[in-house]
């Protein structure tokens, strides 16, 4: 019994560490997912019972659309992006044999867990869970009276700010683990995009959270003590806290998309037996990015009330950082190009990405110009673009990164052909789920209406809402194949050795699963991390340890 | 097997730990002031709210705390000398120091509130409370944390951890530099 604690839940090896952050995630996505199921449901036929749920009041409805997007984008994508992947892969891939601070790196994750049990909690307590939008944009969210909900806001403040504490106790461990324990000959420009990717996204979040964190401090206090930050009638100003949340929010867009687009470079380049194309590139282009992030907020405010003189310069700026990240992209893309390409179920799900990661990004620049804005503001135009970039960044970010790494964590295979009958059905019906929608918010459907059909020049397109629940529900389903292929795997997959797709980072020299520690002798680095099908060697890969 | 262990010739793991950790506390209360400056700039009637409050114990816990970093620095010292009894001794007036400031701090807040001038009176007192009980907070986790390194140190245990604890207290520090001319001297005429 003591053995299992220690192994399986308070354990200090970072690989149990990202395993119990992928799984609360994953199961966190079910949670996110059952929502959205109810909402759209009610969308698609208002008023009628939902099956496995009944029925939906306008304040379930709100609560529901809230927890929807804070659980999805904090409970999902951060914990198996930033911080599963992360914990997992970051120590394999420097050859290090943990992260530099174990302990702080378990506090991390159940500080994450207990953060988890307060929101989950927030459904629970009389009033029911926030519901004043995943932004919580004051007043709404400042004043109980506002929503009706009490104990859910602060429930949600609490949760959020415990979330950001785990969070940023896992940079800090990323960061110094990446500076101080890689192996021997690992410069930095020999780190795989992977290690780059999380690096850049812990330091975007450390430097972005902190405004608001303040922000919280200060909505709690309007809350409990009636202060008056944001509101008017007490001399405050409900847009600062906008200003606030976008200030970490744009940022928290690239600590998402950085380590799914870590994830993409390794598959790609390990499925296509192809050198990355513009390694330093990428790199330099990121950094540009990153620091591009913090300068670019408010164009989620065109409308808000701020000076309309800033949303020029903050239109120039957002088409300004397509520019790396459009270089990233065709990078990722040339990396493609004339390589010998491997349709594993992770090579779909990572070109899938690339391809719908695209959409989400060109739709991106209607919003991000003013003009346009101040039409798409807030309508399902918008709910449409922001899917098309967030879903395949932690989805199929995710599972790429699962079906890749799967044979190391476990030692076994998942099952290649119900693999892909999952992309399938992901990748489908995702796109059937949001292109109605863009189709819906460029009809000037708002978001956030409970009942759409109550106004008149909607309901022509209520088919729309249809097909995309629909096609919502075909999705949910067809994650059923993944989940059983996951559990049955884990003890039935076909065996795999240490380096099942012969890859040439450090992670596929450690035996699979790795052990504690790792490796068996503490690798040496003599190359850089993608040496396919080098002219003058007999075998069409070589390792980072070779000479 | 150790498991995590820096090569040769390179920064201290803890170090690198402490100061990515102020990183990220720099944020926090760079974010805190300059909410409150850029209000500070559209009201210049809140000097005449500044003016209540008791700047004269202000001062004193300025000097209170700036004091408690010199005997940190102090503390340091001994400790590089391998004099532990004299970091110890030093490490305690720290503390000691930290305790007084709370004490005036708390003072402060008595003499506020009996007054009536709560969080809740104006947007002045409202920041003026979330900063100092903030601040007042991390010098709390200060305390806890020098508490704890001096236990090691009585019994000779890493004498190393004064300088996690020594670079955070500076930091703790700091940020009462910035706190008290903020919120206690700001004139009351015109803006900042």
């Amino acid at each position: 019994m003591k053995r299992f604690i220690r192994t399986y839940l308070f354990s200090l090896d970072h690989k149990m560490i990202g395993k119990q952050y992928l799984i609360t995630g994953l199961l966190m996505s079910l949670v996110g997912g059952y929502l959205a199921y109810v909402f759209r449901h009610q969308l698609a036929w208002p008023g009628s019972p939902v099956p496995g749920y009944g029925m939906v009041g306008p304040d379930q409805y709100n609560g529901f659309v809230t927890m929807h997007g804070t659980i999805m984008v904090f409970w999902v994508a951060m914990p198996i992006l930033l911080s599963g992947f992360g914990n997992y892969l970051l120590p394999l891939m420097i050859g290090a044999r943990d992260m530099a601070f174990p302990r702080l790196n378990m506090l991390s994750y159940w500080t994450f867990f207990l953060s988890t049990v307060v929101l989950i909690t927030s459904f629970f307590v009389p009033g029911g869970p926030a519901s004043g939008g995943w932004t919580s944009y004051p007043p709404l969210s400042d004043q109980p009276g506002f929503t009706g909900v009490f104990w859910g806001g602060h429930l949600w403040i609490l949760a959020v700010a415990l979330e950001f504490t785990s969070m940023l106790m896992g940079g800090i461990n990323f960061l110094t683990t990446t500076l101080a324990l890689r192996a021997k000959g690992m410069c930095l420009f020999r780190m795989p995009i992977f290690v780059w990717m999380e690096n850049i996204a812990s330091l975007l979040f450390m430097f972005s959270v902190g405004p608001l964190i303040a922000g919280a401090f200060m909505l709690l206090a309007d809350r409990l003590v009636n202060t008056g930050f944001f509101m008017p009638s007490a001399g405050g100003d409900p847009l600062l806290f906008q200003h606030l949340f976008w200030f970490f929010g744009h940022p928290e867009v690239y600590v998402l998309l950085l380590p799914s687009l870590g994830i993409l470079a390794e598959v790609f380049t390990v499925f296509s037996r192809k050198t990355l194309f513009g390694y330093r590139t990428i790199v330099y282009a990121t950094l540009v990015a990153g620091v591009l992030s913090f300068v670019v907020w408010a164009h989620h405010q065109f409308i808000s009330g701020m000076d309309p003189r800033l949303a020029a310069p903050f239109s120039v700026t957002t088409i300004l950082i397509s520019v790396p990240f459009a270089i990233s992209l065709f990078s990722f893309i040339a990396t493609l190009w004339g390589g010998s390409i491997e349709f594993t179920t992770a090579m779909l799900f990572a070109v899938g990405m690339l391809a719908e990661f695209m959409i989400g990004g060109v739709t991106g620049i209607f919003n991000g110009s003013a003009a346009a804005d101040i039409y798409l503001h807030d309508t399902y135009f918008v709910v449409a673009h922001f899917h098309y970039t967030l879903f395949p960044v932690t989805f199929f970010g995710a599972f790429a990164g699962i079906y890749h790494w799967f044979p190391k964590m476990y030692g076994r295979f998942l099952n290649e052909k119900w693999g892909k009958v999952h992309f399938w059905v992901t990748a489908l019906s995702f796109n059937v789920i949001f292109i109605p929608l863009f189709l819906l918010g460029l009809a000037g459907h708002q978001r956030r209406i409970f009942d759409p059909t109550v106004f008149d020049y909607l309901a022509k397109y209520q088919h729309l809402h249809v097909i995309a629940t629909f096609a919502m529900i075909t999705m949910l389903l067809g994650q059923i194949p993944f989940i059983a292929n996951f559990i049955i795997s884990i003890y039935k997959g076909r065996l795999a050795d240490r380096n099942p797709w012969k890859g040439t980072t450090l992670e596929w020299v450690a035996p699979s699963p790795p052990g504690h520690g790792n490796f068996e002798n503490d690798p040496v680095v003599h190359r850089g991390p993608y040496d396919y099908s080098l002219p003058g060697r007999d075998r069409e890969w070589v390792s980072q340890t070779e000479e | 097997m150790k498991i995590a262990e820096a090569n040769e010739n390179q920064v201290p793991l803890w170090r690198l730990g402490v100061w990515w950790f102020l990183g990220s506390e720099i944020v926090v209360f760079g974010g805190l002031l300059a909410c409150y400056t850029l209000y500070r700039f559209h009201h210049p009637e809140w000097g005449m709210e500044a003016a209540h409050t008791l700047s004269w114990v202000g001062a004193i816990n300025t000097v209170v705390l700036l004091t408690s970093s010199l005997t940190m620095i102090l503390a340091h010292e001994r400790v590089e000398q391998c004099d532990l009894s004299g970091a110890v001794k030093f490490l305690g007036i720290t503390i000691l120091l930290g305790l007084l400031f709370l004490s005036f701090k708390g003072y402060e807040y008595h003499h506020e509130i009996s007054n009536g001038l709560l969080p809740s009176k104006s947007l002045f007192w409202s920041f003026y409370y979330l900063m100092t009980g903030l601040h007042g907070l991390h010098v709390v986790g200060g305390l806890i944390a020098n508490g704890v390194v001096w236990q090691g140190l009585k019994k000779g245990k890493n004498p190393h951890r004064i300088e996690s604890v020594g670079i955070y207290w500076h930091f703790v520090d700091v940020v009462w530099i910035y706190l008290f001319p903020l919120l206690y001297l700001a004139s009351p005429g015109g803006a900042l």
